[in-house]
């Protein structure tokens, strides 16, 4: 058998973004991939054409973004880990079906390589304006984890984190990644597969006159698949514990409540976020993705000018992860948010922060310079 | 809509032997009076008790709309998927458990009009899944407005002077892009009905089943169909069975005169999209 017909082996590599993704969504046990083509996105769909077969697993290469997420909660229902990667336009497109994932509580896995926009913008350059499309883009109360790469590594380590807590809380998790961290080559280290935690959605084998698929004693009911026998119902429509449709307002109550709950009270352990001498910083900069490597560097520089500067990285963007920010605004002056936007995450900062909070806004289809970013730190010290 | 309020006090029928395959909890459903739903529905879970395959291997997906609600009803793995996208739905899930018996049943509205372009593909790349279409010429749930099945110059909440464009003719629509079973009946051919979905369980790839059903109380009040029994006559006098029909003639136009052709008129043997993928399973190196 050749290395091919492999899982990616342990050891160190130098790799790029969107295909460090790929082998790590094989690594977390993808099953299937739909997929439309879409720049800056397509090594994704492009390395998994490949390597989906040589592990006998599905890769389909859908008629549009639509078709793509909505086959990929088929093979959800039918009990497969499955995701679909896009940019900006194809994730606008995804948004009716990423509600219909929240309401059935079909697991799946959506990577979106932002790019610069509004509409088609320009499709090569990056951008990070899908920040509160990707949280609040599908109608109606859900709620959804976005986590967002800043390295090859961690576009690596948060795809595979993105299947296991899709699989855990039974909800669509988003990898909110950006061309740059797509398309950059960087090192890439694959741990022992011993070591690499690998989390299956719970499923039901009990009495079949007993199940209930919706069942609201716990936040996160087992699941079945197609063909395990149990007969069960799912729709898109407000269900009660059946999954049979109801007008009723206590079972539209539960059911809401508990979309909303299975993210909300376990926020804390969804919270990942990394600080740089954010202890005793007068000023810290909260950001995410490629603008935190532009952020560390302008930081680092700051320091060595005597300026007491901080940042936080968020590696999970919703649910937002508000006590260190709420902490770091509580000793700073002044937090700034560093975004290639016109301002989106600056949003939650704002909710919970206990200091003035200004924005470090480069909607320009780069990522920023550290020179832009020291001197917005510099006006703001 | 059913009636609120009706209390059915007298058990008026003894128990069906199909029962077990329906959802009777759910009842009373929300078809109107004359609707053809109920006949569809009985006719699939008369074909599921004919078939060979085993009842746990069925599965039922259905988008948006009236007939959207059949997966509502039946007593088997059964999901009721956004508007337009059942098949792509169906797709996914056959394609990572080709053992199940996957059917999508759903209207005209929700396949071929916002769903369109998952039909189409659907069975340009032969996934051997079922489809039966039911055609009521309209949009019932909404509010009968006109949809890419209303024969040109029929009356709809959003066609007042007429709907000024020609409908789909879908047997040659599915016939040109490769299906390797299509067919046409309507809700009075229950026998024929329920004999082609039987063998579209059988067929490898693509199989579609357009039905025609009444709809007296949204597209028959705006036609002068205003009965259920209005329908039953307009297919009593204007249907000809032909399995070997021109489907190039075989665009409805309900206008006096003009025949719905009906049939089994495709039935043809094809790789199915399985085929192809083990093909790549092969030149990947994962099958020998």
């Amino acid at each position: 058998m050749s290395s091919e017909l492999r899982l990616l082996k342990p050891g160190t590599y130098f790799m790029m973004g969107n295909i460090a993704c790929a082998e790590a969504a094989l690594i977390a046990g993808c099953e299937f991939y739909a997929g439309y083509p879409i720049t800056p996105s397509n090594e994704i769909a492009e390395h998994m054409s490949r390597r989906m077969p040589q592990l006998g697993r599905h890769f389909i290469q859908m008629e549009d973004e639509i078709g793509s997420i909505v086959a990929v909660l088929g093979a959800s229902a039918a009990g497969v880990k499955a995701m679909t990667a896009t940019s900006g336009p194809g994730f606008s497109l995804m948004m009716e079906t990423i509600g219909l994932s929240a309401m059935l509580e079909l697991p799946c896995v959506i990577i979106d390589v932002q790019r610069a926009g509004p509409s088609t913008g320009i499709p090569t350059f990056v951008g990070q304006g899908d920040v509160m499309q990707a949280r609040w883009g599908s109608h109606g109360d859900y709620e959804l984890v976005v986590y967002a790469p800043s390295a090859v590594q961690e576009f690596f380590d948060l795809t595979i984190e993105a299947f296991n807590t899709s699989e855990w809380l039974r909800i669509p998790v988003v990898v909110l990644s950006d061309e740059v961290v797509g398309h950059m080559y960087g090192r890439l280290v694959v741990p022992e597969y011993d070591k690499i935690k690998i989390v299956n959605r719970k499923r039901y084998n009990g009495p079949k006159d007993q199940y209930l698929p919706y069942s609201c004693e716990a936040l996160v009911p087992p699941f079945v698949a197609a063909g395990d026998g149990y007969r069960i119902h799912m729709t898109g429509l407000t269900h009660d514990e059946r999954g049979y449709p109801s007008l009723e307002i206590e079972d539209s109550h539960k059911l809401i409540d508990r979309l909303v709950m299975k993210v909300r009270k376990n926020s804390k352990h969804l919270w990942k976020y990394e600080t740089l001498y954010a202890d005793d910083a007068d000023v810290v900069v909260v950001t995410f993705g490629i603008t935190a490597r532009s952020t560390e560097e302008a930081v680092k520089r700051a320091r060595a000018e005597g300026l007491k500067v901080g940042m936080i990285k968020l590696l999970t963007l919703w649910p937002f992860p508000e006590d260190p920010v709420k902490i770091a605004s509580q000793y700073a002056r002044r937090l700034l948010v560093a975004e290639i936007n016109m301002g989106q995450l600056i949003h939650p900062v704002r909710e919970v922060a206990e200091c003035p909070v200004a924005g470090i806004n480069y909607p320009v289809g780069y990522a920023p310079p550290p020179e832009y970013i020291l001197d917005g730190i510099r006006a703001a010290v | 809509m059913s009636q609120k309020g009706l209390v059915i006090k007298e058990k008026i029928v003894s128990e069906s032997p199909r029962d077990h395959l329906i959802r009777k909890e759910r009842f009373p459903h929300i078809w109107c009076p004359g609707c053809g739903l109920g006949t569809v529905l009985k006719c699939y879970v008369e074909a599921i008790a004919a078939s060979s395959i085993p009842e746990d291997k069925h599965v039922v997906i259905s988008g948006i709309g009236c007939t959207g609600r059949i997966a509502g009803y039946v007593r088997l793995d059964s999901y009721h998927v956004t508007h337009g996208r059942p098949i792509a739905f169906a797709e996914g899930m056959k394609i990572v458990r080709p053992d199940l018996e996957v059917t999508v049943i759903s209207g005209d509205g929700d396949l071929v009009t916002i769903g369109g372009n998952h039909f189409i593909h659907a069975i340009r790349r032969n996934v051997d899944i079922n489809v039966f279409l039911v055609n009521n010429f309209i949009y019932g749930m909404t509010g009968n407005q006109m949809g890419s099945t209303t024969p040109l110059g029929a009356k709809s909440s959003t066609s007042p002077y007429g709907c000024p464009e020609p409908p789909f003719n879908l047997p040659l629509l599915a016939a040109a892009l490769g299906a390797p079973f299509v067919a046409r009946w309507t809700t009075l051919h229950t026998r024929q009905l329920a004999e082609a979905m039987k063998k579209a369980f059988q067929v490898k790839g693509f199989a579609l089943i357009e039905i025609i059903s009444p709809c007296p109380v949204g597209f028959g009040s705006y036609n002068e169909l205003r009965e259920g029994k209005d329908y039953i006559k307009l297919f009593l006098e204007n249907c000809i069975v032909d399995h070997s029909a021109d489907l190039n003639k075989a665009a409805i136009s309900l206008r006096p005169g003009e025949p719905i052709i009906l049939g089994n008129f495709i039935q043809r043997e094809m790789p199915s999209y399985h085929d192809f993928e083990l093909e790549v399973f092969k030149k990947a190196g994962w099958l020998k």
